[in-house]
């Protein structure tokens, strides 16, 4: 199975305000894409449009499998996973209920559950509650439903800054595993990710794009 | 979709029982109400009994408000609903499951009470059965309602009394037809017209709430 | 043609020019109403009291016409996402509300002298009561939420659950009504209304009703303009950070 990204001539808008415009993409199975910019450019306004959470202002975003287009499928709801900057714990709760959920509400079976909390080594701290753990533990759990529930169009959001450097090396892996499986994976990121990557570089429109706009 | 719908449910009443106190708070709040009447009105039981249907519905509506801040905004700021929206279920039905589950770990609570709570207000404990189903029914339609304005205010920085004031007014129709019920059950006029409307308002709240409150929450999301 | 319409520039082009002409008009209708009122015959029962009608039946009236445009009004705005839709909703919202206290305060004063009380609970000015805490609500969620396009929509979403809780909140409240019937007020409703009083009436209304209009374009031009301004400014600072 190929699966294949294609974003046309995306342009978004915050509010009244135009971040970019004429952003083009082909993603396919086994491509990882590293998404740079400065700050306030629109790198996560961008990985939230393609999760299909906000409508761009402009420009399309379709998914084709094996050649064929798929016309109407949330991307988010059937092929993607979107991890953002929050992780989504609440303080309140353990570690082992937060996965569970993450797990059942996903999707997900009992065995998956199991291999990623062995896979990202999170053994140790499901019966912590959540409120407890660092802010590169908080990470390495939300990073479980990515293993849990298999989806082929990984979205992340500056997912390796939080982590340490073994972690981190962990989670590299992880990602080469994903990518030679057939997955997508768009990345914002500010260091290179150690691998070969295709870099998709947002700025600022021109003037003039602002006053078209 | 049925299992998502189980664990989200699940969680979410697990958290308002764990979640600072949780049904607690509403509680305490309601009994301390109730307290609070026949010390502003006089213990006369004669004045207590006739107003005691009233200003029950009137405690079980401001309880219900109690922990309507916190249905949306602690997920919505833990970016929960990037989780949320990654499964099966639309919003709505996320609304639905939500406000569900705030009915069952707070307004089910109170509604228990509320017999209770009439009783010692001066009410006959025969209207205990009817007093119970009611507020069963009201508790529901407040808790709906309720989501309407948690979602519609959303990220704004005043929460709680913009909710109170969003959400108010709309809790007239079940004040007025559940107290209604309780005066005309204590004055042996019929009671099938005041049940028949207060059931009639829960099943509009369940129908039309949920869609608004998606509407709100999508709104808020993007 | 009301999308024709909803372009705000081209809103602005056609009603601009048009708006003195509305409030002059305003102010005639006003003139010759009032001088109606007064030359109108006093009511056999009510006496001279009966002149505060006059301003109470249509303010009242449009205390509701107000309400049921701004739900029209969000609804556009909500399904076809036209921000002129939005605008006007917004600006329809504190006109309204003020109808609304004028219309409670009319109904008071009138009540004085002829129930004998200030506010007396009966279904209809409960009802208007209610009326008029939807638009506190309406506006107070218009000024809590700081992005405009968000405003826009969670009020839309607002004042469509009022449009269609409404008329069951009127409905509740006379049924409370009833149930609690025995106050011994003559009912407002009296006997069928004599023609030299529909006249003074319905010039009022319209007096009202071209009032409104005129404060509608007027509000709708304003906040177009400071959405234009609000909008350049980010534009010119947006500017000097980048490129």
């Amino acid at each position: 199975m190929t699966l294949s990204l294609n974003v046309q001539d995306i342009a978004l808008k915050k509010g009244h305000k135009l971040l970019v415009s004429n952003v083009n993409l082909t993603a396919t199975s086994g491509d990882a894409i590293s998404l740079t910019g400065a700050n306030g450019v629109g790198k996560t306004t961008f990985l939230r449009c393609l999760a299909g959470f906000t409508p761009p202002h402009r420009g399309s975003i379709q998914l084709v499998e094996n050649d064929s287009q798929l016309d109407g499928v949330s991307i988010i709801e059937n092929y993607s996973h979107y991890l953002g900057h929050a992780e989504a714990l609440n303080p309140a709760r353990r570690v082992d209920q937060e996965l569970q959920f993450h797990c059942d509400y996903l999707g997900g079976t009992d065995l998956s559950l199991r291999e990623a909390i062995a896979r990202l080594r999170l053994g140790a701290l499901l019966d912590l509650e959540t409120r407890m753990l660092s802010a590169g533990q908080r990470k390495r759990v939300s990073l479980a439903r990515l293993l849990m529930v298999p989806r082929p169009i990984w979205l992340l959001d500056e997912v390796l800054s939080p982590l340490d450097i073994a972690h981190r090396a962990l989670m590299v892996d992880i990602m080469q595993a994903h990518l030679s499986g057939g997955g997508i994976m768009v990345c914002a990121v500010h260091d290179p990710l150690p691998f070969d990557t295709r870099a998709l570089h947002l700025t600022r429109p021109s003037l003039e794009e602002i006053g078209n706009a | 979709m049925l299992k998502a719908s189980l664990a989200l449910l699940k969680r979410d009443i697990g958290l308002s029982w764990s979640r600072g106190g949780g049904p607690i708070l509403a509680v305490g709040f309601y009994l301390t109400l109730m307290a609070m009447i026949p010390l502003s009105l006089g213990p006369e039981t004669q004045v207590l009994a006739r107003v005691a249907p009233g200003l029950t519905w009137l405690s079980l509506a401001l309880a219900s408000l109690l922990s309507l801040e916190r249905l949306f905004e602690r997920d919505y700021e833990d970016g929960l609903f990037d989780i949320l929206r990654g499964g099966k279920l639309p919003l709505e039905a996320i609304a639905l499951i939500k406000c569900l589950a705030q009915w069952i770990g707070t307004g089910l609570i109170l509604a228990l009470l509320t017999p209770m709570v009439m009783i010692i207000l001066g009410a006959p404990v025969e209207a205990a059965g009817l007093s119970l189903v009611a507020a069963v029914l009201g508790s529901l339609s407040f808790a709906l309602i309720g989501g309407v304005g948690a979602s519609l205010s959303l990220g704004s920085r005043k929460g709680g009394v913009l909710i109170a004031l969003l959400v108010l007014p709309f809790y007239v129709p079940p004040v007025i037809f559940g107290a209604g019920l309780m005066q005309a059950y204590l004055t042996g006029a019929p009671i099938t017209q005041a049940l028949g409307l207060l059931g009639a308002y829960s099943l509009f709240a369940l129908a039309l709430c949920p869609i608004a409150t998606g509407a709100a929450l999508r709104s808020a999301l993007n | 043609m009301i999308s024709w319409l909803a372009n705000p520039e081209r809103f602005s082009r056609i009603f601009t020019p048009i708006r003195p002409y509305v409030g002059v008009a305003a102010a005639l209708m006003f003139m010759w109403g009032l001088y109606l009122c007064f030359a109108s015959p006093e009511d056999y029962q009510q006496g001279d009291t009966v002149r505060i009608m006059y301003m109470h039946v249509p303010a009242a009236w449009m205390a509701m016409a107000v309400y049921l445009i701004m739900g029209i009004a969000s609804f556009f705005g909500l399904i076809w996402r036209h921000s002129l839709a939005d605008v006007a909703a917004k600006a329809a919202a504190p006109i309204g509300a003020a109808f609304t206290a004028l219309s409670l305060l009319t109904g008071s004063l009138w009540g004085r002298p002829m129930w004998g009380t200030w506010w007396e609970w009966d279904g209809r000015m409960t009802s208007v009561l209610v009326l008029f805490l939807f638009y506190i609500g309406y506006m107070a969620l218009h000024a809590a939420i700081e992005d405009e396009t968000r405003a826009a929509k969670s009020t839309a979403i607002l004042a469509m659950i009022g449009l269609v809780n409404l008329p069951v909140i009127k409905f509740s409240v006379d049924w409370w009504n009833t149930l609690h019937q025995g106050a011994s007020v003559v009912r407002a409703d009296g006997p069928s209304i004599a023609p030299d009083m529909l006249w003074p009436l319905l010039v009022m209304a319209l007096a009202f009703k071209l009032l409104f209009v005129w404060l509608w374009l007027l509000r709708i031009d304003t906040e177009l303009m400071a959405r234009r301004y609000r909008a350049l400014r980010a534009r010119l600072s947006f500017a000097e950070e980048g490129n």
